[in-house]
């Protein structure tokens, strides 16, 4: 058994796999180390300003290597870092807080929005009114917003400002990241590069304090971009990998290994038992997979720990159990079984220790050539829409591509990174098991 | 011969009353999982209700009481007609008239859907896709079938060769499934090159000419024909090529080379005959495989089929339907293996006279 393994040494394709498939292995491990479980949860379920900072529809950061551009990147200023806060008391008794929020602009074309959050604490029932000034780095002040009631937690979305538009007669970001004059438009203006500050001043009542934060979306963003809700993709793509190696090697360990042995028992004592395991497979192959799952996910429930159950449950009598069973009344006719009879073996011992063993030959890349299916099983589900409603998986990632329309948009590093890893995983696997195919069946050895 | 067709009448006799029992025992489950919950009640008690509503609120008299009334009369109404229609008996009983109508096709009036010609009941929604579904999935098994068959017949011949092993290298690409190439399909020549449509059937609005249809039906069918290709084409022809190098080594097959047959009459003749059966099964569990697949294929290529209609029926929780979907697969299933039943008997003498005593699925 090991000997022919090592002869898997022999197959460049099977090295591949196996290299990939331990890379995957690594990947999860470093997921669940790195971001654990609730973490994980945390950063894809969401909940107050978790996704706040970062932009929406954004390309992985890895994108800028291939194009001549320096695509902008988020940029976040706020008091508590860069931002410098002036305090001057006013004759009526209330502060005038001015805070300058400046920042570097080095990128090529526009930021996708440009939001100011500020924070205000106050006592009494008036709001404190808010200015915001731009300064660009050919050195104009460009004034935004004069007079704005500002509620405790303010979220001015300077991009969405109608009264802006109308004024710069284009977009606010395109306006304001450009120094064209007036009137042109946003395809031929080019974005300057500089030294930006944005000034926000408010009067708050004595005792009260004023914090803000300039986010300027960009258009890349991290490893592997973010969806429409402004998610981190990265995490979805991390903590999938895990769960679609447990999942495949979990319902292929359980499906293959249980028909296996069922369909060995099944041909041992033929008669009853071997008719009601033909039987039940029939049914079983008449009753459609899919289908069962999707009313399972639409009616019950849709953890992803009960699709499985129910999978391994519904391939345990499948095709798989008549190729066996031919592969075991062929074998139970060998002299070496009868020679066991003969010595009085018992039926469990013939089963187990004779029987069985025979056709792991078969079983093993058997084995490990359904791995992808049962992956690509799982993220067509999630595709369908019927993923874990909590836990992260690729065919999520790809069926919330699917549902926003992103190839149709051009958002293609969205589909295309799950898809790929998906590719990857299943190739791995399916390698692996046409080598070990052809190591443990000599007759294709020599074909 | 008349002995050799009467066994063959009543082999295939016996397989079809297996595969018979085997929908009965099938859909009787699938009954059982769509009611868990009590879905199937639901949707009969809604049905029946909404019916009493109308009927009584249709009588001039009874429009004049005031609504408390109106309401009681209905609720007295709806529960003799629950007990009309044996809504108070045991599940188990109920669950065998469910089995029936299931088993007729005749599947009751769907809750959100309504086919295209404005039918609400769920046989008329369910025949007017199938014919869809049928087009493609019926041109792709046909195209995959053949092409693979020969392709691993050249590709025994010129073993060793470049193409040979180009095609041992890539069978691996074909587990992933069709839908999955389907996305990179789109994203190349509809998203991209912009040549083939993103999907659908016909263009809409549909061209009036007969010759004009069939080209845009064509035009359509090529991205999800070639996805399912590419999903199954080549590990299929791997593992047929494989298989006919095999049987090419057995020492009839020499024997024959030597008597100077010509290798197009080896291949017929002692290749491809003993091989047949084997390739049948695998074809008939490729197609089995497909009609499952079917379901997110249709969907990713929207094109208007059993399988969409699958996620439409799921998305709206329109409860008959689903259940018809069903229906409608395991029929199919057990047509497939059916056919692969009599297939087998026919090309394959030992099970027509084994029929009796030899067991096989």
């Amino acid at each position: 058994m090991l000997r022919r393994l090592r002869e898997l040494r022999r197959y460049p394709t099977a090295i591949f796999g196996i290299g990939v498939i331990s890379i995957l292995v690594l990947v999860s491990l470093y997921a669940l180390i790195a971001l654990p479980y609730s973490e994980a949860i945390r950063l894809w379920r969401g909940g107050p300003g978790v996704w706040d900072d970062n932009p929406r529809n954004a390309m992985p950061a890895w994108f800028d290597l291939f194009t001549s551009a320096n695509l902008p990147r988020t940029v976040i200023v706020s008091t508590a870092d860069a931002g410098v806060k002036v305090v001057e008391p006013l004759p009526d008794g209330r502060n005038r807080i001015q805070i300058t929020l400046p920042f570097d602009y080095p990128y090529d074309g526009f930021p996708t929005e440009v939001t100011l959050f500020s924070e205000a604490v106050y006592e009494g029932t008036t709001r404190p009114r808010l200015s915001v000034q731009w300064k660009n780095p050919s050195g104009e002040t460009l004034s935004l917003a004069t007079n704005r009631a500002m509620r405790a937690s303010d979220i001015y979305y300077i991009s969405q400002d109608g009264q802006l538009m109308a004024k710069f007669g284009t977009l606010p970001e395109v306006a304001l990241f450009s120094d064209a004059a007036m009137g042109v438009p946003a395809s031929q203006r080019t974005s300057a590069k500089g030294e930006y500050a944005v000034v926000v001043q408010a009067d708050v009542p004595e005792g009260g304090d004023f914090n803000a934060k300039l986010v300027v979306y960009g258009r890349v963003h991290g490893l592997a971009g973010t969806d429409h809700r402004r998610r981190d993709i990265t995490v979805a793509l991390l903590w999938g990998t895990p769960l679609a190696l447990v999942f495949g090697l979990l319902a292929a360990v359980g499906s293959t290994m249980t028909t296996f042995i069922l369909a060995g028992i099944g041909t041992w004592f033929g008669g009853k038992t071997d008719f009601i395991f033909q039987r039940i497979t029939q049914v079983n192959m008449v009753i459609p997979t899919l289908p069962i799952l999707i009313m399972v996910g639409q009616f019950y429930s849709r953890s992803l720990w009960l699709m499985l159950g129910i999978i391994i449950a519904m391939s345990i009598f499948s095709g798989a159990m008549v190729t066996y069973r031919a592969m075991f009344l062929q074998a139970k006719e060998a002299a070496y079984i009868e020679a066991a009879r003969a010595y009085g073996a018992s039926n469990f011992r013939t089963v187990f220790r004779y029987l069985l063993p025979r056709i792991v030959p078969v079983l093993l890349p058997n084995f490990v050539t359904v791995v992808p299916a049962f992956v690509f099983l799982e993220a067509s589900l999630a595709v369908l829409g019927l993923g874990d409603p909590i836990l992260p998986t690729w065919g999520k990632v790809i069926h919330d591509a699917q549902t926003q329309s992103a190839l149709y948009k051009g958002l293609y590093y969205w589909v295309l990174q799950p898809a790929i890893l998906l590719m990857i995983t299943g190739f791995a696997f399916a390698m692996v098991g046409f080598a070990l195919d052809r190591v443990f069946n000599p007759r294709l050895r020599t074909v | 011969m008349k002995g050799n067709l009467l066994a063959l009448t009543r082999y295939t006799l016996l397989r079809a009353v297996m595969l018979g029992f085997a929908v009965i025992v099938a859909l009787y489950i699938v009954v059982l999982v769509v009611n868990m919950g009590g879905h199937l009640d639901t949707v009969r008690r809604g049905e029946i209700r909404q019916g009493v509503a109308l009927a009584v609120t249709a009588v001039p008299e009874n429009q004049l009481l005031p609504p408390s009334e109106l309401s009681q009369i209905i609720e007295r109404q709806t529960e003799l007609a629950y007990r009309l229609y044996g809504l108070d008996r045991p599940f188990i009983l109920r669950s065998f008239d469910y089995l029936i109508t299931a088993l007729s096709l005749s599947l009751g009036r769907s809750e959100n859907l309504t086919s295209d010609s404005g039918s609400k009941q769920v046989r008329n929604i369910l025949l007017e896709r199938l014919p869809s579904t049928l087009v493609l999935f019926g041109t792709s098994s046909l195209i995959l079938f053949f092409t693979s068959l020969f392709a691993a017949l050249a590709l025994s011949r010129r073993y060793g060769s470049w193409i040979d092993r180009a095609v041992v290298a890539l069978a691996p690409t074909s587990s992933a499934p069709g839908w999955f190439y389907g996305i990179f399909l789109i994203l190349i020549f509809a998203a991209v090159l912009r040549v083939l449509p993103w999907g659908g059937m016909v263009e809409a609005p549909p061209p009036k000419t007969t010759f004009g249809y069939a080209a845009s039906l064509l035009r359509h069918m090529i991205l999800p024909v070639a996805a399912m290709a590419a999903g199954g084409l080549l590990a299929s022809i791997y593992a047929r090529r494989t298989f006919f190098l095999i049987f090419s080594s057995e020492d009839y097959v020499d024997l024959a080379k030597a008597k100077g047959l010509s290798s197009r009459a080896i291949e017929r003749r002692y290749i491809l005959r003993p091989t047949l059966p084997t390739i049948i099964t695998q074809f008939m569990f490729l197609i089995i495989g497909m009609w499952q697949g079917a379901v997110i294929l249709e969907s990713v290529f929207n094109w208007p089929g059993i399988g969409s209609l699958t996620i439409l029926a799921v998305n709206l929780s329109d409860t008959p339907v689903i259940l018809g979907v069903n229906v409608i697969y395991a029929y199919l299933l057990a047509l497939s293996l059916f056919l692969l039943e009599f297939i087998y008997a026919i090309i394959d003498p030992r099970v027509r006279v084994g029929a009796g005593t030899q067991r096989r699925l």
